[in-house]
């Protein structure tokens, strides 16, 4: 991104002229709405996906009445729920009601900054790359925390508080589970990262040091997926005890924010495992197809894939429960996650 | 260095700011009739009783300070995870001996309970038995309770 401006100015072009804070400034902003609209058109897919997903699992049609095949039905809904009425409840704290839609939506979009998409390009070739993406995520909880406090409803009082302590409780293991692979990097950067695993499938971060990696991999996989809330972790907004948990009060557009909120930071999480673990944007087979804008495609596919195993599991295992849910993140991913460390740095010694 | 945390606060304050566009679209479209019934709390459809601003018995309060201790210890891991390669056998020992006084922590707060739904009670200040309903008499079996519920 920097070499873009720096040649862009080098050139005898319009843009020569301009000072390069302001070209700069020019380029961060349009690249920032370049992914904000990538969220939302994520969104958009992934919601229609999994319900097609859902549906095939459970042997039913999914969406066809808008457009074929369904595919323009989550357009459908966005444009409803643009029309629908906000409603900010009379008891609930209106200042910190209306702040948690914006704080949900800004964290997932500037962790977008750091994550590698080819050889090449970096939007910023951030040398603490895991650790800004891994702490700005997690900043999401506090915007959960106001949700379910500032609504004053207890069914949202009661879901934000489970998301803080979900949230919380499986940020140790996947912080750990990243460790594992920094250690054998040496590096926090998402490029050298996923440079060290080109060359193949064979070459990826998943296989090494058997079985400790994929081990990390599982707990990085399990983590992320309650950090998300997704299901078989979706006790802060579990249907059946809690309404609608953090997000009971929202209505209309601002309750899409958070949908978008959440499908973006499965984005991420998704993107993040495969940047780890699967090698990033390299290509499986070697030399195919391995330079360039190919590496959005491979990067993408990967994590499209992880997501699509995202609603796989949702559709398929049933909620847990919050102390089993505590149980599994404090006595078996964190000791296990240790062990991992622990074995992956004894080996690297030998 | 700069470059990349101005482009990190210019997608955060973008990304807010595609929230208030999006917002204001749906203000500008959106129908407004807001009645006093309409913003009242939803609780299922009963009148909430009371504000949901209360102290409750929050479980696993002790996790967040778990939590605290094994976060910043991650923090401190990170900058050793990226050396760790070039330093060898005398940083192992040394993450060693600061994970080993951690995961004794853990293994504390597993043992004492803090990480169950309900804490058992032990020691000195732990109940010598369970409540009865009245101190000199035997807890009431299941059907005088009933019968009494009846009456």
């Amino acid at each position: 991104m920097r070499e873009l401006i720096e040649t862009l100015q080098s050139d005898q072009s319009f843009f020569a002229g301009l000072p390069p804070a302001v070209l700069t400034l020019i380029f961060l902003v349009l690249g920032a709405v370049f992914f904000a609209t990538v969220m939302a058109l994520n969104a958009l897919v992934m919601v229609y996906a999994e319900r097609k997903v859902s549906a095939w699992m459970q042997d039913r049609m999914g969406p066809m009445e808008v457009g074929p095949h369904g595919i323009l039905q989550t357009l459908a809904d966005a444009i409803k729920l643009l029309l629908k009425e906000d409603i900010v409840p009379a008891a609930a704290d209106k200042r910190l009601h209306w702040f948690a839609p914006f704080l949900i939506f800004a964290v997932p979009c500037a962790a977008f900054v750091a994550l590698p998409y080819t050889r090449e390009f970096v939007f910023t070739n951030f040398d603490i790359g895991v650790f800004y993406v891994a702490s700005i995520t997690s900043l999401s909880v506090i915007a959960i925390l106001i949700a379910g406090w500032a609504s004053n409803n207890k069914w949202a009082l009661l879901g934000g508080m489970r998301a803080a302590a979900q949230i919380v409780s499986y940020e140790i293991p996947a912080g750990l589970a990243i460790i594992v692979i920094v250690m054998q990097v040496g590096s926090l950067n998402f490029n050298d990262i996923s440079l060290a695993q080109d060359g193949g499938i064979h070459r990826w971060f998943i296989w090494r040091y058997f079985p400790f990696n994929l081990i990390a991999f599982v707990i990085f996989y399990l983590a992320t997926l309650a950090e998300c809330n997704r299901t078989p972790f979706d006790l802060p907004e579990a249907e059946s005890e809690l309404v609608a948990g953090f997000h009971t009060e929202y209505s209309g557009f601002k309750w899409s924010i958070f949908m978008l909120a959440e499908y973006a930071e499965m984005l991420i999480v998704a993107l993040v495992g495969a940047a780890l673990f699967l090698g990033g944007w390299s290509s499986p087979i070697p030399g195919f197809l391995n330079s360039g804008a190919w590496g959005v495609l491979w990067f993408g596919l990967k994590g499209a894939f992880l997501m699509f195993t995202y609603m796989w599991l949702r559709w398929t295992l049933p909620r847990l429960r919050v102390d089993q849910l505590m149980h599994l993140s404090w006595k078996v991913l964190t000791p296990f996650s240790f062990a991992c460390i622990l074995g992956v740095g004894l080996w690297m010694l030998i | 260095m700069w470059f990349d945390f101005a482009a990190a606060f210019t997608f955060i304050v973008v990304g807010a700011a595609f929230v208030g566009v999006n917002l204001l679209i749906s203000r500008l479209l959106q129908p407004r009739h807001p009645t006093a019934v309409k913003l009242s709390t939803y609780e299922c459809g009963e009148l909430p009783v009371g504000q949901s601003w209360v102290q409750f018995n929050n479980r696993f309060y002790v996790i967040a300070l778990v939590f605290l201790i094994f976060e910043v210890e991650i923090a401190f891991l990170f900058p050793w995870a990226v050396v760790f390669k070039g330093l060898g056998l005398f940083a192992f020992v040394e993450a060693l001996i600061f994970v080993g006084i951690l995961l004794v922590g853990l293994a504390y707060v597993w043992r004492k309970g803090d990480l169950e739904w309900d804490k058992p009670q032990t020691g000195k200040y732990a109940r010598e038995s369970a409540p009865q309903f009245f101190e000199d008499q035997p807890a009431p079996v299941e059907s005088e309770v009933r019968e009494h519920v009846m009456a």
